[in-house]
């Protein structure tokens, strides 16, 4: 019985191996300040997934101008707009991208803009509705020159 | 003074959504780069942007350091009467810059 569960088996192994590969990243400083940056804009609430949606390419070859659009679903009008929108990136020296304020009479909920992107990485999308509910979208891009790479060649 | 570029329709009916874009020529330093002679280029970026519509503020922007060179921003609104509209960038160093578009609503 002792012997049996002290066995060193493939799956224990296996699952040792990933825990050490996921578990440092989950501790790292930029995702916390991530958090930190997230905490300092919208407090305590926490975010649902949903009518957030974070347009942007499954892949970049240069992080320095990544086009990236975000859109919510609302009605738009006086009862039921979006507060603000915000992009967070998780790796990025600076982790808060972007915050908009549409206003009620915008009309859409939506809006374009190019942002920097150091490296591999998941962005947030998080939106304050006029009821005071936080939606979120998270999407993750693979970047194959990252904007703070390429820093020391550009004078 | 920088150069911007914005695109306003010049005409829409009344109650249509459309689409502004805007952009402006800017480095936006972020703050990590050296210049050739090893000083480190100081934070320069477009930290607000503003439209406003007939005076009154309809959307504003608060940008990071995460933001592309030439910061480009493209919304919608709704327009419901002809009027101005009126576009400020601020930028770190307490520059403003501003451009205006005019609109015909029918």
């Amino acid at each position: 019985m002792t012997t049996e569960s002290l066995r060193i088996t493939r799956r224990g192994i296996i699952g040792a191996a990933l825990l050490a590969t996921i578990a440092p990243r989950r501790l790292s400083a930029t995702e916390a300040e991530m958090r930190a940056a997230i905490r300092e804009r919208i407090g305590e609430a926490k975010p649902q997934l949903g009518r957030v949606r974070l347009d942007l390419p499954p892949l970049a070859e240069s992080g320095n101008s990544v086009p990236v659009g975000v859109s919510v679903e609302s009605r738009m009008d006086a009862q039921d707009h979006v507060r603000r929108i915000m992009i967070f990136s998780e790796r990025n020296p600076r982790p808060h991208i972007i915050t908009v304020w549409p206003g009620p009479d915008s009309g859409r909920a939506e809006f374009t803009t190019r942002m920097r992107l150091s490296g591999t990485q998941s962005v947030l999308a998080i939106a304050e509705l006029s009821d005071g509910s936080f939606w979120l979208d998270q999407v993750n891009i693979m970047v194959t020159i990252g904007a703070c790479d390429s820093l020391m060649f550009r004078y | 003074m920088p150069a911007t570029r914005i695109r306003v329709p010049a005409t829409a009916k009344r109650g249509e959504i459309i689409e502004i874009r805007t952009m402006i020529v800017h480095p936006m330093e972020n703050g990590f780069r050296f210049e050739s002679q090893g000083q480190l280029v100081p934070v320069n970026i477009i930290d607000r942007i503003e439209i406003r519509f007939n005076g009154a503020m309809i959307y504003r922007a608060e940008l990071g350091t995460g933001i592309a060179p030439n910061p480009y921003l493209s919304f919608f609104t709704r327009v419901t009467e002809s009027g101005r509209f009126t576009f400020l960038w601020h930028d770190d160093t307490g520059e403003v810059t501003e451009a205006s578009a005019e609109i015909e609503v029918s």
